[in-house]
């Protein structure tokens, strides 16, 4: 199409822990990265969106990356900062803003689980103070209900996180690089239960940069260009079950996953049975199990039989988190949504070494979920 | 049990006697008639923003659960030390009228919790600081708790 948008570069820092380094360096080296990788200076960029949840302004990364004066847009979104970011450069360079734009996103977080304020969330104080308000419980409380209305065991959840760290295995940034046995995992530490230690990712550190240009001028640049086919952001809807809600509506309504991962589909036109490399937001093991149904890639309940069949590893019909995901990379908030583009685009160049996807992909799929009940989704293509 | 007159607690606004019985308070939207717990200030069902208090009841149904396996940082205020922290039950209760509450549970026994068990509400001693009166939260708990099992939260 005359309007699309292509990723020409890509950066990482790689996430996990670099005591030396502050969230915004790991930010600004991300998109050195990417500038090389798109063979261009950051004097070539028209206009920049980018954020983190504890590490400060993305346009503080001017003060290390250089002072151009453009337009450097604050996102701040929680889990799909990232996604936000890469959607709203999409749009300032369809509308004419810039001819090339960058997207980042990165962070560095305290260990241990998040502990957010209510009021910052439009609750009362109580909610935090009596011990409700933990991004953990929701997941297994989510995770609890589903397997039970759709018969799933707690199997299920240990193969995912084994898949998981075996693609992290196989992954030279990934933070997380040893393989874990199926009883490592079984009989890790409860955290909430059905969820265990080995189930959860960690928060963690790190950077991604995307630099992205009109489709028609990207071969000026790569020869190995990604055009982005669908980016779109969604909210919760009245009655969807989601992070931080002392209370569910008596009629629930799809997650805004759902509504995300449809719009998307449908901007790209093209479906699920279509996507050849999906890269979907595992915060934790139930997470996961719940969007691959969520997102349209099975119905609901037929995950533990894909799961234990292996067509969610890398040489199956449905190679999901190549790199590990979150729950081998961890997961620095503003990061994480653009580190799951990364690895998409790196699997549709060929350039994904071990874990690479046989049969040259040519369509890919990332999904972020996160609090307070925000999706995000792209469709990307082998330019 | 009897809690009148209620003890000190966290969240005094979504809980009410009726009689020595403690009620959940939440909230109904007058347009659309949608219920809410906790009160809302605004429907987010049809828009509206006229809404009135509303009993939510005081026994329900586990809907789901979980057991908080480590201690949460603040805001969390139980006030125990780390040594001294034990595990406790959260789940989302069904109430009668179809809205599901988020609430600790006054067991955290896995073997226990079972999905559709009748809940009733009662009011749990969460922050017990020396020297300090107890702060208590809402909570539910088993309606016929087994008589050899003691609580374990």
């Amino acid at each position: 199409m005359d309007n699309d948008v292509a990723i020409i570069g890509i950066g990482l820092h790689p996430f996990g822990r670099t005591d030396a380094l502050s969230g915004q360096q790991q930010g600004a080296h991300a998109v050195r990265e990417a500038l090389k990788d798109a063979g261009i200076e950051w004097s070539g960029v028209g206009v920049a969106y980018g954020g983190s949840q504890d590490a400060g302004n993305a346009d503080a990364l001017g003060n290390l990356l250089g002072l151009t004066g453009i337009p450097f847009v604050n996102v701040a979104n929680g889990c799909a900062t990232g996604g936000s970011a890469l959607a709203s450069v999409i749009a300032s360079i369809q509308a004419g803003v810039a001819e090339i734009g960058v997207a980042v996103g990165f962070d560095k977080h305290p260990r241990g689980a998040f502990n957010p304020r209510p009021r910052d969330w439009g609750l009362e104080d109580w909610y935090g103070e009596t011990g409700m308000m933990l991004t953990t419980q929701f997941f297994a409380l989510k995770t609890r209900r589903y397997m039970h209305e759709h018969d799933i065991t707690e199997d299920a959840l240990v193969c995912v996180a084994q898949r998981a760290f075996r693609n992290g295995a196989l992954t030279p940034h990934a933070w997380r690089r040893r393989e874990l046995g199926y009883d490592e995992i079984a009989q890790s530490m409860p955290v909430n239960l059905p969820l265990r230690k080995y189930m959860f990712c960690n928060p963690a550190e790190g950077g991604a940069a995307l630099v992205l240009c009109s489709a028609k001028h990207a071969r000026k640049y790569t020869d190995r260009p990604v055009i982005v086919k669908a980016a779109v952001m969604r909210t919760r809807h009245h009655g969807s079950f989601e992070v931080f809600n002392p209370g569910l509506a008596a009629a629930q309504a799809p997650a805004p996953t759902v509504t995300a991962s449809r719009a998307a589909f449908e901007q790209a036109g093209v479906g699920p049975k279509d996507i050849d490399v999906i890269q979907l937001q595992d915060t934790d093991s139930g997470s996961e199990l719940i969007h691959i149904a969520e997102n349209g890639f099975c119905e609901h309940g037929e995950q533990e039989h894909l799961l234990r069949s292996g067509e969610t590893a890398i040489d199956g019909r449905l190679p999901i988190n190549t790199d590990g995901g979150c729950l081998a990379n961890g997961e620095p908030v503003g990061a994480s949504g653009l580190r799951q583009v990364i690895e998409i685009c790196t699997q549709l160049r060929g350039e994904a070494g071990a874990r690479q996807v046989p049969g040259k992909p040519r369509l890919g799929y990332t999904h972020v979920y996160g609090a307070p009940g925000v999706s995000a989704v792209t469709i990307l293509q082998a330019g | 049990m009897k809690w009148n007159p209620l003890p000190r607690l966290a969240c005094p606004d979504v809980v009410r006697l009726d009689g020595d019985v403690p009620v959940l308070i939440g909230s109904r939207c007058r347009h659309c008639g949608e219920i809410y717990f906790p009160a809302s200030k605004g429907c987010t069902r049809c828009c509206a923003t006229e809404m009135e208090s509303h009993p939510i009841g005081s026994e329900g149904t586990l809907w789901s659960w979980t057991i908080q396996g480590f201690q949460p940082k603040a805001p969390y205020n139980g006030g125990e030390s780390e040594q001294d922290f034990e595990p406790y039950g959260v789940g989302y209760v069904e109430m009668p009228g179809g809205v599901k509450v988020e609430s600790r549970l006054t067991i955290a026994d896995p073997e226990r919790l079972v999905i559709g068990m009748p809940l009733t509400l009662t009011l749990l001693p969460y922050r017990k600081v020396a020297g300090e009166e107890p702060v208590f939260t809402y909570a539910f708990a088993p309606v016929e708790p087994d008589a050899d099992v003691a609580p374990t939260a």
